[in-house]
Parts: structure tokens; C-alpha cells; sequence
């Protein structure tokens, strides 16, 4: 039997039938999947903080060195709180509602370290990472970021490791207190809290210099008190003034 | 056996890499050519998985065909890419996660890709499985070769490297020598699939 395929009602059933297949086949997948790509995502995430650490994730079992030496906090009223919910895959949502968390961490080279996380826009969509900064919290040790769909071979070169190792040691703050670490042109990276951005991709490399701005800045009160994570044993009142560098508003007690 | 690799079906399997190549000779996937080829591995995995995705929904509409109403068919064959490619990236999610970070910023890109659609309207809707499997494999492998030809050329003389590695030694730039900025921009990779599809003519004309 030869089938009249140009029937409207055997049109109309055939485009029905192929959505609900398609529609069951593709629910049923990604349900089937979710628990497994959870996991993976939730591995891949604590491997990227890792990874701004100075880790090599693909040579060491993420989980265990994650649990062994990374802790989670949250930034609030003034001090860090250890975080006891599920571990948090996105931080966009969590930093614009306030909930600032903050990794303690020791680096890959046994030094003591707080990783914040950064969120930020590209060009096409939208970008993440994670900064590492050192004790007294105005240096960075290392970075990780990464990208939803930049252009491959330009602004996604900014998840390669020569562009994120370039941020090393550079100085959070300028002059004036305010977050001074940028990205500018390639090439162009002459001051010290200067980094040198992509070729052919400005304005990947300008979302970066705004997410590493913005997201620092965000984190402001806690990168300015120097003295947080021994708020224990000295004095609150030193700690409660919240100056744009520690040092700037220690001096001004002292001429007080 | 014979009648699997006969001369129809090998055909089916050649003509693409060369007198027939997707890019240079129907046109096809120019705007994939633009957008991957600043460096070579991206234009490497962009072939393959092209390849990969041509042949199996080739495979799926040839079956199909005879059920397929006239009106609907490039919905239909939207719907059978757009599902083959979800699927396929869903699975890469949960079993080999590394692989699909690698290739999220292509799925997008795979389906859009006009050569899926060229294939399956021009050639899998009159044809078997087997040969529109050659013919999907055959035209993906076609793509792939100019892609990686488009960036040989851009990542050698836009960055000095291939595939990630120094190519073009330090004492070149110590004499002056500067990797040419116009190669990163997509412009220059239309200059070269145009250099390409010339010497490909040119050639071709010379052989008959």
C-alpha cells in the first residue's frame, strides 16, 4: 500500500505524533541523565576553584582534595559563617541576593588563601570564575575563568591558562582604595594591576575587566577587613571600621 | 558485500572530499567556516562532530523517508537534528563531562549548520541508509578539510602556533617579525576559503 503523504490529515497526525515522541525521548533523557550531570557539574565547579588555587584538576581527585582543603563560608554581618547547605554550582543569584560566600583555602603551594567568586557578562553570554586572593587580602594568587558561549579560538582563550596566570600577583587595590585590577588591551599592560586582555576579542576581555571589578567590589567589606579571620582574639573595634584598604584606616586611628 | 562498497556508494563517499566539497564547490557551512577556524583545534573538532551528526540524521531521515509529508519535511528534518544533537550532548554531559565543555559552544553552531540540511533535502531524502551514511560521513570529512585548512593558515599566521604549540620560532619575532593581527578577524577566513575554492577550481579544471 502506497501512503498519500500529501493528505492534510495524515500531515497534521504525523507532525503530532513526531512532537510527543520527540518531546517523551528528550524528557525522558534528560531525566534519566540529571542525577549524573549534577554530579559532574557540582565536581567540575569545586574543580575550578581548585584550579584558581594552583591545583592541576586533571591530576588529582577533585572531591577529596576539594573536602580536604577548601572550606565554605558565607561573608555576613561583619564576619565569615561556615556554610552547611548544598554545595552551589552558580553564584549570580547567591551574591546579588547578599549571600557572599567565601572559600578559605590552602593553595597548591601550602599558602593560606580566600577564593570569591565572580560573575560577569562576554559578549555572547555570560562568564564566571573564581578569584584567589592571598591572607592579607590584597594580592591575587591565581584565577579561574570560564564562559557559557564565547567565540572559540577568541574570547573563549580566556579559560586558557596563560591568560588567567597573567593575574598572579597582582595587586587588588590602586592608590585611592578603589578595586583597581583590570583587564586592558593585549599588549597595552603596563601599570602593575594591569593585565593584558585578548586579541580580537575586546570585548570579551572588557566583560572580564568588568566582572573582576564588579565582583571584587562586591566583596569590598571583606577584602577590607584585613583582620577578620582573627576578629577573635583582637579587639572588634579595630576591626569594625570599614575603610577602603586596612592599612589607610588603621594610620587614621593612629592620628586620631 | 560487493554491493555495499559499489561504485554508487563509494561515490557517495568521494565526491564530497573533492569535486563535490560541501564548502567549495555547493557553498555550504560558510558561516561555521568563519566562526570557528581562528585556531586549529576548535576547526578540528568542529569537523568531526559535524561528520558525526551528518551521518547519523542522514541515517534517520533516509529511514523515514517514504513516511515523511512533502509539506512538513524541513520541520521534520529540523526535528530530527535538533533532537540528535541534544541527545547526543545531554550524554556527553553525564558520561564524559570534560568533552562537553569542550564542545557546548558548538552545538548551537551544528545545528544551525546548513550542510546538515543541504544533505538530508538533496540527498537522504531519495537514498537508502547506507549510502546516505557514506554520503553524510563523505560530507562532513569534506568540511572538516577545509576547515582545517582555513586554520592551519590562521592560527599559523595569527598567533605563530598550531594547535596551542610555538611554530614560528622566538629569533623570527627578535628580527621583527609580527603575527598578523587581520588573521584573527573572521574577515580573512572568507579571503582564504576564497583562496581555497580557487586553487580548487583551478586545479580541477586542469585534471579534465
Amino acid at each position: 500500500m502506497k501512503l498519500n503523504t500529501n493528505n492534510n490529515v495524515y500531515t497534521i497526525c504525523y507532525a503530532a505524533v513526531m512532537v510527543i515522541i520527540v518531546a517523551f525521548l528528550l524528557a525522558f533523557v534528560a531525566s534519566a541523565l540529571k542525577e549524573t550531570q549534577d554530579a559532574n557539574v557540582a565536581n567540575d565547579t569545586k574543580g575550578q576553584i581548585l584550579t584558581a588555587l594552583g591545583y592541576d584538576k586533571a591530576a588529582i581527585d577533585v572531591a577529596a582534595v576539594f573536602a580536604g582543603k577548601v572550606q565554605d563560608n558565607v561573608f555576613e554581618n561583619g564576619e565569615l559563617k561556615s556554610y552547611e547547605g548544598n554545595f552551589n554550582t552558580t553564584y549570580g543569584s547567591l551574591i546579588k541576593n547578599g549571600e557572599l560566600h567565601v572559600f578559605t583555602a590552602t593553595t597548591a603551594n601550602g599558602e593560606k588563601a580566600y577564593v570569591i567568586p565572580v560573575v560577569g557578562r562576554g559578549l555572547w553570554g555570560g562568564l564566571w570564575g573564581y578569584i584567589a586572593v592571598n591572607e592579607t587580602k590584597d594580592k591575587v594568587l591565581g584565577t579561574y575563568f570560564y564562559h557559557e558561549s564565547e567565540t572559540a579560538g577568541l574570547g573563549a582563550r580566556i579559560s586558557e591558562k596563560w591568560f588567567q596566570d597573567q593575574f598572579i600577583g597582582k595587586p587588588i587595590f590602586g592608590e585611592n582604595g578603589e578595586v583597581a585590577l583590570t583587564v586592558v588591551k593585549a599588549g597595552a599592560a603596563q601599570a602593575e594591576n594591569e593585565v593584558d586582555g585578548v586579541t580580537g576579542a575586546t570585548l570579551t576581555s572588557n566583560g572580564v575587566a568588568a566582572m573582576v571589578k564588579d565582583g571584587l567590589t562586591a566583596y569590598k567589606e571583606f577584602l577590607a577587613k584585613s583582620c577578620g579571620e582573627s576578629a577573635e582574639e583582637e579587639p572588634v573595634a579595630e576591626c569594625d571600621s570599614i575603610g577602603n584598604d586596612a592599612e589607610v584606616s588603621v594610620e587614621t586611628d593612629v592620628e586620631q | 558485500m560487493s554491493k555495499l562498497f559499489s561504485d554508487e556508494n563509494k561515490a557517495a563517499f568521494t565526491s564530497p572530499l573533492n569535486l563535490n566539497n560541501p564548502i567549495a564547490v555547493q557553498v555550504l557551512g560558510i558561516c561555521s567556516a568563519l566562526a570557528v577556524t581562528s585556531q586549529l583545534k576548535p576547526a578540528i573538532v568542529m569537523g568531526l562532530s559535524v561528520t558525526v551528526i551528518t551521518a547519523f540524521s542522514n541515517v534517520i531521515i533516509s529511514l523515514l523517508r517514504k513516511t515523511i509529508p512533502n509539506r512538513i519535511r524541513i520541520i521534520v528534518q529540523l526535528v530530527v537534528v535538533a533532537a540528535l544533537v541534544t541527545i547526543v550532548s545531554q550524554l556527553l554531559k553525564a558520561y564524559v563531562y570534560d568533552v562537553s565543555v569542550q564542545l557546548s559552544v558548538y552545538v548551537g553552531l551544528i545545528i544551525t549548520n546548513c550542510i546538515l540540511m543541504g544533505r538530508l533535502e538533496a540527498f537522504a531524502m531519495q537514498n537508502g541508509p547506507w549510502p546516505s551514511f557514506l554520503d553524510g560521513i563523505g560530507n562532513g570529512l569534506g568540511y572538516a578539510a577545509v576547515l582545517v585548512i582555513v586554520g592551519f593558515f590562521r592560527e599559523l599566521f595569527g598567533f605563530g602556533t598550531l594547535l596551542g604549540f610555538q611554530v614560528i620560532p622566538q629569533f623570527m619575532y627578535d628580527a621583527g617579525y609580527t603575527n598578523n593581527g587581520m588573521m584573527v578577524m573572521p574577515a580573512m577566513s572568507l579571503i582564504i576559503v576564497g583562496c581555497v575554492i580557487w586553487a580548487h577550481r583551478a586545479y580541477n579544471k586542469e585534471e579534465k
